[in-house]
Formats: structure tokens, C-alpha cells, sequence
């Protein structure tokens, strides 16, 4: 359950880790009666209209405003955004 | 001035109203944020309510109306679920993850209503993220239901159908990824539509699930869903997966009579899972139909019982995939003193989510995992494929589908928080057309013990046009959309 959680970037506290286990096993329990389901060789539906991407021109349409885009981060300075030290 | 009761009218009448000048925008905009300050408390229906912002858009409505102009939705009220980006005025999508996003840019759907003419009176409460069927998932509380304030709304859109039906806003827009319009609606006698994929941008709507969600409406009748979806729909650029496809005047379309119409009910639907009154009330409202010369034909969706489990391997997966975003770096929830770069992602992650939006992450994370992947997420898109070939089937004898949109009236509030797969299963005749793509209706059919319950019409792709106008002529032979929540007339 920790791997899972830590592949989700995801931190559970040991009071929530009995519920999640419970609760993540009757959802599994579940979802397993589609291991039964006949699909034979048909094909997987990613899209629901079965369409595939509209591709657009690769260039500029909007300029964004990058100090009204950060007024919403935590921490910045000087356009960037700051996090913990990841190289010593 | 003729302006009594105008909390109880629809959208079209409004409409009228203020064409006619007997009232104007502002006066309109004035009575309804009342019912707002006076009924809100006893709801919880509002994240936050934009009464200055209302107050000025309903100015400009006025004196565009002097001016001689004129737009379809001049002047008229509607409220936002709180998933939609709006400018300036805080999405929070039911999450301390968002509870002081400020969104730069307006989502499509916002911007064409606002384009319109409509005032925007607030953003409405919601299950976080969308994730959830009873709006008890949200951050800000749960929604109670105007029949009963012990009983649950419904949801994801549980704010938007609780405010419409209290008769504090005529309509307002939701969005629905396996029945978050459309459940909420039949659980509190409102009309949710839910459009086909693609057909309403989904930019600027905090995703969820990609390959599932839509937006859609509700209102108090099916000619004022017509209005608000001619207004939403069509191709934007913003959005790749919004589709070209012509707009067609879904009004127009209302008044054509349903003799000659094929009408399926899927024998599946009327198993043991449906509550007898459930199933009594949409029985009767599928006689009305067939007395309006409308042929009622049984029809088989083999498939239809794996809905629920796709769904819940599916959307965790997309949802795993959407919310990685949400990252306590650009914006969002931030967790304090960070120990390395790691601990400030799962600390931050992990305050900001609750816990059922945990555990769609944490299933979707497992579902596409190394291993996992191809006996849980490739099955389920392989079962999806035979789920929209079930509809596809069908649609080839019946020209729409009818049947129950819940499985029971709205139930109480806690009553399904212990077991997930019961709350899941609430969804059990909504998912299939967010599955395969089509569009949806829930249309009041009468009460149970009191409550509302809802008769759902589901057609083929772009067939909205089809499925308003049964659900119009339905409504001008019942007056189940006219009947008010006690409190509340």
C-alpha cells in the first residue's frame, strides 16, 4: 500500500492507512468481475466517439501574463518557483 | 412592475419578464441574492457568491436592453459549479487543495454564457474534484437536500440542483463524468442534462476524467436546458476533444410531437437493484410517452452490468493521471516546512485531498501499474468498446432510451460513507452514457415517500435535440418540474 502511495506521491498517515486498505480492497474486489467479462479481440476504446486528436498549427495564438499565472504559486522569486534544495 | 414571485420561474419566463419590462435584471439579480443570504445556510449550496459582480453584469444588462440591444440570455441568472474556471473570482472545486485558487482566464463555458447576457450570482458546492455521488465528499460540507434537509442532494453537482430546486436560481451548469448531473437532478426533482462528449468545451473545467467528463446544465425545465445548451455547445480551439459539429436550434426542435418516436427500455433496468416506487413512477411516466403516440419496445444492453466496475477502473486511472498536477509548487495547497522535494509533494498531496479523492488516485495509481495495467485498465477499455457497441445496437431499433436515472430516492446523509461500492452503485443507469459518449436527460417523474425521482432519456451521439423534445413533451402534459420543496415556494 506504502508503494502505491509513494508512485502517487501521496503521504498516509498510519490513521488513515486502515481505511485505505479497506476500503481500496472492496474497490479491487470489485472492479476484479472485469477478469470474467468476454472481450475476445476487441479492440480497447480510448476515446468514447472513437476519434482520434484534432491537431492544430504549431504557433503563438495568446501571450500569457506570467506574474498573474504565479499569483496563485506558493513560493516565488523573480519568475521562478521555489521548492526544497534537490541537488547539494 | 410585475415582478411577484420571481424566484419561482424558469429561465424562459424570465426571459420574458424582462423583454416585456416588467422587472429589470437588477431587481431580478436583487430578489434572487436575497433567497441566497436568506436560504443558503440552511443548504450549504454556495462556495461563494460574486453579489457585487452580479449586481454590475445585471447593470450592464439593463442598459444594453435601453440600448436596444439585445442577446439570448440578457440579464438572466445562473450560477456555476465551483469546477469552472472563472476570472478573478475563486475555483476551489470542493478542495482545500484549491481554497484560494484565483483562475486567470475564464473557462468556454463561462465565457459564452457570460458573452450571452447571463449573471453570474456565485459557484456552487460540489463533491471534491467531482469525485463523489452525495456532495459529502466536498471540503466545504455537504449539500442537503430541499425535500429533506437530512437527506443527501446527490451529486458531484450537488450545490447547483440543491440551489435550483430550493427556487434560489432558475438554473445553473454542472458537469457530469459517470452521472453528476443527472443523479443530483433526480434526486432533487430538477432536469439535468448531460450533453454528448465533445459537444460543450471542457476548457477551463478542473479535469477529472478526461475521456468521461461533460458538461451540462440544470434548470426546472427542458426548454430552459434547450437554452443554455444552444448558448454552450459547439467546437472551441481551447479544447481539442470538443467536436465540429453543426449547433442545431434546440428550441425549435421542442415542439415536434413524439407520435411515431421509438421509445427502448432496457430490460437490465428494472431489476431487483431499482426501488419498487422507483420503478412504479417511471412506468407511469414511460405510459405517458406511449399515450403521446410514442412506441415503447424492449430492448437488451448485455453488457450494461460492467458500467460500474469500467468506471471505476477507467476514471481513478484518468483522475491519477489529471491530478499529478496538483503538485504544491504552481498553485495549490502547499504543505510547510519541506524536508526534500519529495516530502513536499506527498505532505503537500497528501493535506490537500481528501479521502475518497485519495482513493481514486491511489486506485488509479494501482490500476496503471507495472503489472496491473493490462488486466485492469486495457480490460476495462476493451469492456467499454462492448458497452458503447451494446448502445450502438440498440439505437439501431429505438430512436431513444427510457428508464430510471436512480436507483432510490435521495438517502440520508452518512448513510453510504462506510461502504464505497454502495455509493458507487448509485450511478448504475448514469455511467453507460458517459462510457459510451452519449447524451442524457433526468426529467422529474413524481415522488416516493416525498421525494423526487427522476426518469432518465438516453439517444445516439448529438441526438440532444431528440432527447429535449421528449422530455419538453413530457413536461407540457406532468407538472412534477413544477412542484416546490416545502420551505422553499
Amino acid at each position: 500500500m506504502q508503494h502505491i502511495a509513494t508512485l502517487a506521491r501521496l503521504q498516509l498517515e498510519e490513521s488513515e492507512l486502515e481505511d485505505v486498505v479497506d476500503k481500496l480492497s472492496r474497490i479491487v474486489d470489485f472492479v476484479d468481475q472485469l477478469q470474467a467479462a468476454p472481450v475476445g479481440d476487441v479492440l480497447p476504446m480510448a476515446h468514447p466517439l472513437n476519434q482520434s486528436q484534432r491537431l492544430r498549427a504549431d504557433v503563438v495564438t495568446e501571450q500569457i501574463d506570467r506574474d498573474a499565472i504565479q499569483a496563485n504559486a506558493p513560493v516565488t522569486k523573480d519568475g521562478f518557483y521555489l521548492v526544497p534544495k534537490v541537488i547539494d | 412592475m410585475n415582478a411577484e414571485g420571481l424566484h419561482v420561474r424558469t429561465l424562459s419566463e424570465l426571459a420574458r419578464g424582462l423583454e416585456r419590462g416588467d422587472f429589470s435584471a437588477v431587481e431580478l439579480t436583487e430578489a434572487l441574492l436575497e433567497r441566497i443570504g436568506l436560504l443558503n445556510e440552511r443548504l450549504n449550496a454556495f462556495i461563494t457568491v460574486t453579489d457585487g459582480e452580479a449586481l454590475a453584469a445585471a447593470a450592464v444588462a439593463d442598459e444594453a436592453r435601453a440600448a436596444g440591444r439585445s442577446l439570448p440570455l440578457q440579464g438572466l441568472p445562473l450560477v456555476h459549479k465551483d469546477l469552472f474556471c472563472t476570472e478573478g473570482v475563486r475555483t476551489t472545486c470542493g478542495s482545500r487543495m484549491l481554497e484560494h485558487f484565483v483562475s486567470p482566464y475564464d473557462a468556454t463555458v463561462v465565457a459564452r454564457l457570460r458573452a450571452a447576457g447571463a449573471v453570474m450570482l456565485g459557484k456552487t458546492n460540489m463533491d471534491e474534484f467531482a469525485m463523489g455521488s452525495s456532495n459529502e465528499t466536498s471540503y466545504f460540507g455537504p449539500v442537503r437536500n430541499p425535500w429533506d434537509l437530512s437527506r443527501s442532494p446527490g451529486g458531484s453537482s450537488g450545490g447547483t440542483v440543491a440551489a435550483v430546486a430550493a427556487r434560489i436560481v432558475p438554473a445553473g451548469t454542472g458537469t457530469d463524468t459517470g452521472g453528476s448531473i443527472r443523479q443530483p437532478a433526480a434526486l432533487t426533482g430538477t432536469v439535468g442534462l448531460k450533453p454528448t462528449y465533445g459537444r460543450v468545451s471542457r476548457y477551463g473545467m478542473v479535469a477529472f476524467a478526461s475521456s468521461l467528463d461533460q458538461a451540462g446544465t440544470v434548470t426546472r425545465s427542458a426548454e430552459d436546458a434547450a437554452l443554455l445548451l444552444g448558448v454552450m455547445a459547439g467546437l472551441d480551439e481551447k479544447d481539442s476533444t470538443s467536436v465540429d459539429h453543426p449547433v442545431p436550434d434546440y428550441l425549435k426542435a421542442l415542439s415536434s410531437p413524439l407520435k411515431g418516436l421509438r421509445v427502448g427500455v432496457v430490460r437490465q433496468h428494472f431489476d431487483e437493484g431499482l426501488a419498487p416506487q422507483c420503478a412504479a413512477r417511471v412506468r407511469e411516466a414511460l405510459s405517458v410517452i406511449e399515450e403521446q403516440g410514442a412506441t415503447l419496445v424492449e430492448v437488451d444492453l448485455p453488457t450494461i452490468d460492467l458500467s460500474v466496475p469500467t468506471y471505476y477502473v477507467v476514471a481513478p486511472a484518468e483522475c491519477s493521471s489529471n491530478l499529478s498536477r496538483f503538485d504544491g509548487v504552481r498553485f495549490g495547497h502547499r504543505a510547510e516546512n519541506p524536508s526534500d522535494l519529495l516530502d513536499l509533494y506527498r505532505r503537500s498531496r497528501g493535506e490537500g485531498f481528501g479521502a475518497e479523492v485519495k482513493r481514486r488516485i491511489m486506485t488509479g495509481t494501482y490500476v496503471l501499474s507495472a503489472g496491473y495495467y493490462d488486466a485492469y485498465y486495457l480490460k476495462a477499455q476493451k469492456v467499454r468498446q462492448l458497452i458503447t457497441a451494446d448502445f450502438r445496437n440498440a439505437f439501431e431499433s429505438v430512436d431513444v432510451i427510457a428508464g430510471p436515472t436512480a436507483p432510490t430516492p435521495a438517502f440520508a446523509l452518512g448513510e453510504k460513507t462506510v461502504d464505497p461500492i454502495t455509493m458507487y452503485l448509485n450511478d448504475i443507469y448514469t455511467i453507460g452514457a458517459n462510457l459510451a459518449g452519449l447524451p442524457g436527460i433526468s426529467v422529474p417523474c413524481g415522488f416516493a415517500d416525498g421525494l423526487p425521482v427522476g426518469l432518465q432519456l438516453v439517444g445516439p451521439h448529438f441526438s440532444e435535440e431528440r432527447i429535449l423534445q421528449v422530455a419538453h413533451q413530457y413536461q407540457l402534459l406532468t407538472d412534477w418540474h413544477r412542484a416546490c420543496p416545502e420551505g422553499f415556494a
